[in-house]
């Protein structure tokens, strides 16, 4: 095993979350089928992991355990110490299949969260993230207005919007082009930097995961397991060419299984 | 070609598509009106009989008179199956062990005709108004009930979950994503079951009541053979089912209303 792969890591910071043997199977036809075998994880605040595995196996489940969407089968996942009961708004999570609201305009969309507020502070809000996705001028459109791209950038506004702890990506930038990826990931960084949430982003991406996390949590194929978590030791714009980066990436390639040469 | 020409073009091309099907219906009358004109006898009345016996209608106040009786049964048994058959359907949809619960039954009364029930009908309301009301309200009951069922069903997990997630109670949930995330499916719903409920109002005129489209076709053959009372009342059938039906789609085009998830 190469040095540069850290086998476990401790956060520097204070623990954030906490997921303690997370295991879990669903029963198809009257068979029981693990998906996820003693997860045992933990997460900074302010920290940005990705969750990384080939499709199948269990990181979006794993992402709704702890999103609280699901409860494991045994385990349990405690944030901020308390344990995770059901879905929160100081947790957001930000869904594969875009879960924009079609019949919300940009402005509703984004404002959807923020019923408690007095009208002129979430009219205030709304502004504030319209302006920080960048979809300014859109904001009386309807989704099916809008590119890939935009309405995964007014899903990510929508989530920041409630100013919450922390945001839960799945694979948010799946189904867009690599061109529109690129970009995202960097107006991604560039939003987490200004806002400091702790981000737990799933992807099956090697590079994406190289690229924007602080570590990346590399999953086994079903039932899912964590194999290893790896620091990424870059600071913040990362070169993609540099040494470090392909060292980091070729390390995670082998880790999986994968080979170099197609 | 300057810019003004095409634009002349391409208004007189709009014109002509708007028109062709006019045209078309004009050629078909006139083949119609030449055809009886060439073998008279008592296949079908003219055209121009067909108008002479709405003027006939129109004089006698009858023409109105069985609009209305017709608009009215139809108003009124459509309104009480969509006021009690949605919120009803979205209940059973949003609770598996309603649904459970309710499905063998649904899918048994569902096949039934609603004019299978018009002895019953006349036996509970006797022949009148409400018998042709609770036929209506039976036929749209029933597909507005699993029109409903179905559009809960169908609402993507994530905008439930995202509901939740934003720490939306019960009640909001229903009224901020439930709701809203059926209406599409519930507009194409209300507008199928309006051209249900405008069938079978003619078919209970033509036994349950005395007024109405139907019972004008009914009595107009009856009473002296008036083919071209009959043909008359299937005319203004015919286009007062399409202005329902132009009615029921101009909802479709409200913004808010006008998404569906296959263009996700």
């Amino acid at each position: 095993m190469e040095s540069t792969v850290a086998i476990t890591a401790t956060p520097t910071v204070e623990t954030k979350l906490r997921a303690e043997h997370i295991s879990m199977s669903f029963t198809r036809d009257g068979e029981s089928m693990p998906v996820l075998e003693d997860i045992n994880l933990e997460v900074g605040n302010g920290e940005f992991l990705c969750l990384l595995g080939p499709s199948g196996c269990g990181k979006s489940t794993l992402l709704s355990i702890i999103a609280g969407f699901l409860s494991p089968t045994s385990g349990e996942v405690k944030i901020d110490g308390e344990i995770v009961r059901g879905p929160d708004p100081r947790r957001i999570f930000v869904f594969q299949e875009r879960g924009v609201f079609p019949w919300l305009t940009v402005e509703g969309n984004i404002g959807f969260g923020l019923f408690k507020l007095t009208r002129a502070e979430r009219d205030r809000r709304i502004a504030h993230y319209i302006k920080m996705v960048g979809l300014e001028g859109f904001g009386k459109s309807y989704p099916s207005e809008l590119s890939g791209g935009m309405k995964q950038r007014l899903e990510v506004a929508r989530a920041l919007a409630v100013n919450p702890d922390m945001l839960f990506l799945d694979e948010p930038f799946g189904a867009l082009d690599s061109i529109t990826r690129l970009i995202m990931r960097g107006e991604l960084l560039r939003i987490w930097e200004a806002e400091r949430k702790t981000i737990i982003f799933v992807t099956h991406d090697i590079d994406e995961a190289v690229q924007l996390a602080d570590r990346v949590a590399v999953m086994s194929a079903r039932p899912g397991r964590i194999q290893e978590i790896v620091n990424i030791d870059i600071p913040h714009p990362r070169d993609i060419n540099s040494a470090r980066y392909l060292e980091l990436r070729t390390g995670i390639f082998n880790q999986s299984g994968l080979a170099h040469h197609l | 070609m300057t810019a003004i020409g095409q634009e002349k073009r391409s208004r007189q091309s709009a014109w002509s598509v708007r028109l062709r099907p006019l045209a078309f219906i004009a050629v078909l009358l006139v083949l119609w009106q030449l055809a009886i004109h060439r073998a008279p006898g008592h296949f079908l009345p003219s055209p121009w009989g067909v108008v002479r016996g709405l003027a006939d209608l129109t004089s006698h106040g009858l023409l109105v008179k069985y609009v209305v009786a017709s608009l009215f049964r139809v108003t009124w048994g459509f309104t009480l199956a969509a006021i009690l058959a949605i919120p009803l359907g979205l209940t059973i949809g949003w609770y598996r062990r309603a649904e459970m619960a309710f499905n063998p039954l649904i899918q048994f009364l569902r096949p039934i005709s609603p004019l299978a029930w018009i002895p019953i009908a006349i036996l509970w309301f006797g022949v009148g108004d409400l018998s042709a009301i609770f036929l209506i309200f039976l036929s749209c009951f029933f597909p507005l009930l699993l029109t409903a069922i179905n559009a809960v069903r169908n609402i993507p997990a994530v905008y439930i979950n995202a509901g939740r997630n934003f720490g939306l109670s019960p009640g909001a949930l229903v009224y901020r994503v439930l709701y809203p995330a059926v209406v599409p499916q519930l507009i194409v719903g209300l507008r199928i079951t309006l051209g249900i409920a405008w069938l079978v109002v003619v078919a209970a005129e033509m036994i349950a009541v005395n007024s109405g489209l139907g019972f004008l076709i009914v009595d107009a053959r009856n009473a002296g053979n008036r083919y071209d009372l009959v043909v008359a009342g299937m005319v203004l059938i015919g286009l007062i089912g399409l202005l329902l039906d132009i009615g029921m789609r101009s909802l479709e085009k409200v913004k808010s209303f006008r998404w569906s998830y296959s263009e996700e």
